[in-house]
């Protein structure tokens, strides 16, 4: 076990673990964000730096502190290490620079793309950039692929995670998906021409964090806020896939199909492409009941819950102050620690 | 002229076949390594020696060796990094091509230290001619018995090769090369793990430069206490400068450590004055990732002092005066460069050069690169001129490998010692654009 301080709160964690799977311990606002680590892809993480915080004490044993800030999703705990994430000014500074240079080829098109309301570069561009753009010069663009009936790509929304690559790799029996090219040139591209027909090929619209790759299914259909999700399962025949899902309503008519996730947008079960794609009468189903929605999501107008606050900061506040709270939940958990 | 060590037979004929190379004091160190010396006592010599990593970052060596994890019963390696790609920087090809006996002894003797059975040398895929000297010099070092099983009766094995790279400069960075190695793509890692725990086909592994394990070499011969004595203060022994530019007597030079800058322009026996009896306007004093310096803080420190070149005394005042030594590739420029030119054309190397892997700075160098373009060309705000410091800053210290340093340090220093030429460029574009156009100062045009 090790115990470290992040942002001033104590945690203890096994030995091994991650800088930032020791904050999400902790939770709520201190929690630095992430748009490529991604818990059960091996190998993931360190590439887009959103996760970038400081370490003001490396160890008990060696409190000096490390002299670049460190990506907190790739960096182990050691004991007596003292981390700084929204304490400290110069993180806050370093990741406002992050959302710019990732906004620069980013297309500005939220208004007419499907991951609007579930996109991690727009909660991280909304949380951490600034209204304005300094970038003048001409945006990356790429020729069309059609990669299948299945999934969209639009490579110009792409941030280069490689969470695809990572499922593609790790989840299904052949290599379909690879970066190509180098430096801002890169892409994600398919090796081979054609469908990818793999059975678990869907699994990369879960894990893509912008509008890269989206359902086709689902494409223009409807704005996931105005959906309503729902906890669902069916007995699946694919040895792999359990068959529990997340089915999006619209009225009584299933708009679409996806895994499960947590509240860091995490997969926590993969699931098959017939769940996903061919399974969208509610008889197909067993439904569950609401699925719970992360409060500062979007997607939670309309959706009443309690609030989830870490206990560990709850046990500080006064009385009075709780009370408060239980009657107006905050919007964002991050506003306990403002 | 101080000693050389490295290449004091570099100009004899035949020097780069073993016979010839034997004649002469060839292999005496590997013979002394592996007879007289433990693994442990050769490294020790090294740590003795102060050598500084002569690829760029100046990490002490033997420190270095030090590092590297020892588990029982897994295997070590020893890389050497020949993939000699900086703009500025050309020492290593030289010394590989012609005295490759020399860089194969402190191979040996290195991985000898380190407990390594199988070495590489990673080179440069450019480099073709120097991979057919450098394999038919292993091969001769294989018939004499220097390498393969049992080297001199001593019980000690090791193989020995050359692998060429495919032409990235990005695999010259150490994690980058590894990968490149074990036939991946060429990103560089995250650290930790640091290579020296889990390197090559996930085993401890050192990566060192060409001239770091040549050097090994006269450590052994003389004595780490006796390379020690060279030099000045923590900049000990012997360093291989490229000096390029607008020189008389441009070349490679062997330096001991110390010389003053002034001298080794000016002097005849060295690069021998600025071209064409011109003035030296600027110099890029070790490849072209350090900052860029004007003729009066690299001839003397902010303090007044005369510049040396050493580690310490090229780096004193930081950035805000200094530089770095780097790899020693000494780019000069005289009266007639134009410096914020000189500026996009690096940024270029480095935006094609990234890897793409992180966003800073795959983002990053490509924004810059245009910045400059677009000031370079006419089209530059006054805005512009801070917008890429700004950019430079954002990179900075926030990348996976020293590629984002890389660009951003030399457009940071052109800005902080020339802003007067960058903002002539923005107030003044039509005669800035002028073939042959150039900034010589307030009020005076070309």
């Amino acid at each position: 076990m090790a115990k470290i301080t992040f942002d001033g709160i104590e945690v203890e964690v096994p030995d091994g673990t991650t800088i930032l799977n020791a904050a999400r311990k902790i939770g709520g606002g201190v929690v630095p964000p992430a748009m490529c680590y991604y818990t059960p892809l091996k190998g993931s993480g360190g590439k887009c730096r959103a996760c970038l915080v400081r370490v003001a004490a490396g160890s008990a044993k060696d409190p000096r502190p490390m002299p670049k800030l460190v990506a907190s999703c790739i960096t182990p705990v050691q004991d007596g290490m003292v981390v700084e994430n929204t304490t400290s000014q110069q993180v806050l500074d370093v990741r406002k620079g992050i959302v710019e240079m990732l906004l620069i080829n980013h297309p500005l098109d939220c208004p007419v793309c499907d991951q609007a309301g579930e996109c991690d570069l727009q909660n991280f561009a909304f949380e951490h950039g600034v209204s304005t753009t300094r970038y003048e010069e001409e945006r990356r663009t790429f020729e069309k692929i059609d990669i299948g009936p299945y999934v969209q790509l639009h490579m110009t929304r792409c941030i280069l995670c490689y969470r695809c690559v990572y499922t593609a790799d790790q989840l299904t029996d052949g290599r379909v998906h690879g970066v190509l090219g180098r430096g801002d040139a890169s892409e994600i591209g398919t090796y081979i021409d054609k469908i990818i027909d793999n059975d678990f090929s869907g699994n990369v619209i879960d894990v893509c964090p912008v509008g890269a790759l989206t359902d086709k299914t689902f494409r223009f259909k409807q704005r996931v806020w105005f959906t309503k999700p729902m906890s669902a399962h069916r007995e699946c025949s694919h040895e792999k896939c359990n068959g529990h899902v997340t089915l999006w309503y619209k009225g009584k008519d299933v708009m679409r199909v996806t895994a499960r996730k947590d509240e860091y947008g995490e997969v926590k079960e993969w699931i098959c492409n017939e769940c996903r794609f061919d399974k969208k009468e509610t008889a197909d189903w067993v439904l569950e009941g609401p699925a719970h929605v992360d409060r500062s999501s979007v997607i939670s107008q309309g959706h009443y819950e309690l609030p989830v606050v870490n206990p560990q900061i709850i046990a500080d506040l006064p009385e009075s102050t709780i009370r408060d709270l239980q009657q107006n939940p905050p919007l964002k958990l991050g506003g306990l620690n403002g | 002229m101080g000693r050389k060590l490295l290449t004091e037979h570099i100009n004899v004929e035949g020097i780069e076949t073993f016979e010839v190379y034997r004649k002469h004091g060839g292999y005496r160190a590997v013979e002394k390594a592996l007879k007289t010396m433990t693994p442990d006592e050769v490294v020790d010599e090294v740590k003795k020696s102060g050598l500084r990593g002569r690829g760029g970052a100046g990490f002490p060596t033997g420190l270095k060796w030090s590092f590297l994890a020892k588990p029982e019963g897994v295997p070590r390696y020893l890389v050497c990094n020949a993939d000699e790609s900086e703009p500025g920087t050309f020492k290593d090809r030289y010394l590989m091509s012609k005295l490759p006996h020399l860089l194969i002894e402190g191979m040996i003797a290195g991985s000898y230290a380190l407990g390594a059975r199988t070495s590489y040398i990673y080179i440069r895929g450019e480099l073709l001619y120097v991979l057919r000297i450098l394999e038919k010099a292993i091969a001769e070092a294989y018939a004499a018995g220097f390498l393969g099983e049992n080297i001199l009766g001593s019980g000690y094995s090791l193989d020995l090769h050359v692998h060429p790279g495919a032409g990235a400069y990005i695999c010259g960075e150490e994690t980058a090369l590894l990968e490149s190695l074990e036939g991946k793509r060429g990103n560089p890692r995250n650290k930790p793990p640091f290579p020296a725990v889990q390197g090559l086909y996930a085993r401890p592994t050192v990566v060192n430069n060409v001239e770091s394990i040549a050097s090994v070499v006269p450590i052994l011969n003389e004595g780490g206490d006796e390379y020690a004595k060279l030099g000045v203060g923590k900049s000990t022994g012997t360093k291989l400068f490229s000096a390029c530019g607008h020189l008389n007597k441009p070349g490679i030079y062997e330096l001991e450590l110390g010389l003053p800058v002034e001298e080794f322009i000016y002097s005849d026996e060295y690069c021998g004055g600025i071209w064409k009896g011109r003035e030296l306007k600027a110099v890029v004093a070790g490849g072209s990732s350090v900052p860029i310096l004007p003729k009066e803080l690299i001839l003397k420190t902010a303090a007044g002092e005369n510049r040396l070149m050493t580690y310490e005394s090229l780096s004193d005042g930081g950035f805000v005066t200094g530089t770095m030594l780097g790899s020693g590739g000494f780019i000069a420029m005289d009266e007639t460069t134009c410096i914020v030119k000189n500026t996009w054309n690096f940024s270029r190397f480095y935006h094609h050069e990234s890897c793409g892997q992180c966003s800073p700075c795959r983002e990053g160098t490509g924004w810059l690169e245009k910045v400059l373009h677009r000031l370079e060309h006419g089209h530059g705000s006054m805005h512009d001129i801070d917008l890429v410091v700004s950019v430079a800053k954002q990179i900075e210290g926030n990348t996976i490998c020293p590629l984002g340093e890389a660009a951003a340090w030399p457009v940071a220093a052109a800005v902080r010692h020339f802003r007067d030429e960058f903002e002539w460029h923005v107030k003044h574009p039509h005669e800035a654009t002028q073939p042959g156009a150039v900034y010589r100062g307030a009020g005076v045009l070309a």
